[in-house]
């Protein structure tokens, strides 16, 4: 392994996302002779394991850390960087706006970049890599959006884009000739084929493909559960275990004050159980069914209401009556009897 | 030489693995120390990050929910 650099070594930090272009990005480098360290930033959206580590359904296939992986196969130290409290403000202000959903895109590379610099101030690094490709996101990969980056992020000419160097000025590791800019590529587009052969050159096989992104804020329905969330609070704000049980279980919301969260098996309802201190929780007693957490605060009306909509959702749907369990936050609990509504009676409109 | 525990429960991956990686980033090396999680996922997570760090794993358990990883910092 190459962990350790010699004193002569130049010194590279690479974004690593887990996916293909940054494993590529951070190989073209370390075959020059350089020491590359590899650095992932988990805001609290990214895809990477948790709904994984939450559905059991998901099981079948091991579950792994694609950035971990990433490193491994290239033989470097990862160092995966908290940057939950910061990213809040990319989020909630992102200077360029939104892509198709609420996935900040060009403010999220500029600050991932300032951080990767700053790491790089921090431990003596020369310069920063990543797997960008010019024309590949309709946002942050743009020709006029690359320079933006640079310059937002203060990384300036110490930012190689390997993939795509070629159709971009020669930055401060070629001008110095740390990189011979020879051996730099010229991707464009969307197109994955030139990635995908080399890979294949390289010989690396199982990379992970995620569809759409690196993060839940590119998934639609994902971000309608945000907006909600911000909706109903009457405040843009988050916490991590708010962000965290949108990836998780049905989210219905038949009054505007409060919404329910149902777990769709039972990885999801082991989960949803370790918040049960922060919501009320409804499970039926008299038939199998799912753990449902209440967020907001609920009338006895309501209540009843969220018991026969819960009962839908159990084995007792069916059923004349089903018996369910409400236990409140600070352990109190009651039972409930309820005729489980039918489907037709729950509005599409209830579901986020 | 020290023998510290880390209580990563209720934390999904890979913030068990960040933890990890903070609270090992001021032991010395022959330390050891135990990691509890209940994310399953820690259980190839911490390995990997170990060998990725040159750091090595003791032992791995894993029982009623709970997940149990012992690393010798290296
Ligand atoms: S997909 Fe998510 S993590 Fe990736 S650049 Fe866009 S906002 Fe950032």
């Amino acid at each position: 392994m190459n962990t350790t650099p010699s004193p002569a070594q130049r010194k590279a930090v690479a974004l690593i996302s887990g996916g293909l272009d940054s494993l590529l990005a951070a190989k073209l480098v370390l075959d020059q002779g350089i020491h590359v360290e590899g650095l992932n930033f988990f805001t609290g959206f990214c895809v990477e394991g948790h709904t994984h580590a939450i559905r059991q359904r998901d099981n079948p296939k091991p579950k792994r850390n694609n950035a971990l992986w990433v490193a491994e196969q290239l033989g470097i130290k990862l160092h995966i960087i908290d940057v939950i409290e910061p990213y809040k403000q990319v989020l909630l202000n992102p200077k360029h706006g939104y892509g198709a959903n609420l996935n900040p895109c060009l403010d999220c590379k500029s600050f991932m970049v300032g951080k990767a610099l700053e790491w790089a101030q921090a431990n003596d690094f020369d310069f920063i890599i990543t797997g960008e490709v010019i024309g590949q996101r309709p946002m942050s990969q743009r020709a006029d959006t690359m320079p933006v980056v640079q310059r937002e992020s203060g990384a300036g000419d110490r930012l190689l884009r390997p993939l795509c160097a070629k159709h971009l000025a020669p930055t401060l590791p070629e001008r110095e000739g740390w990189i011979d800019r020879d051996t730099l590529l010229d991707f464009n587009g969307r197109s994955r084929k030139p990635q995908m052969a080399l890979a294949a050159r390289y010989g690396f096989k199982d990379y992970a493909t995620p569809a759409g992104g690196c993060c839940f804020l590119t998934d639609a329905s994902y971000s309608r559960k945000l907006v909600d969330l911000w909706q109903a609070r009457g405040a843009r704000e988050y916490e991590l275990d708010d962000i965290m049980l949108l990836k998780v279980g049905r989210h219905i919301r038949p009054r505007p004050h409060f919404k329910m969260i149902v777990g769709r098996e039972e990885g999801e309802n082991n989960f949803l159980e370790g918040y049960r201190k922060q919501f009320i929780q409804l499970r039926s007693i008299s038939h199998r069914g799912p753990l449902v957490l209440i967020d907001g605060e609920v009338s006895d009306e309501d209540l009843r209401l969220a018991a026969q909509i819960a009962a839908r959702f159990g084995q007792g749907r069916e059923a004349e009556q089903v018996a369910l369990q409400v236990v409140r936050h600070n352990g109190e609990s009651q039972q409930l009897q309820v005729k489980p509504l039918g489907g037709e009676q729950i509005p599409p409109e209830w579901y986020i | 030489m020290s023998s510290q525990q880390l209580d990563a429960r209720r934390l999904l991956c890979p913030l068990p693995v960040i933890r990890t990686q903070d609270k090992v980033k001021h032991m010395q090396p022959g330390d050891q120390l135990e990691v509890i999680c209940t994310d399953p996922g820690a259980l190839s997570d911490i390995p990997a990050w170990c060998r990725i760090n040159g750091h090595k794993v003791l032992r791995t358990e894993q029982d009623a929910g709970e997940v149990r990883i012992v690393i010798e910092v290296q």
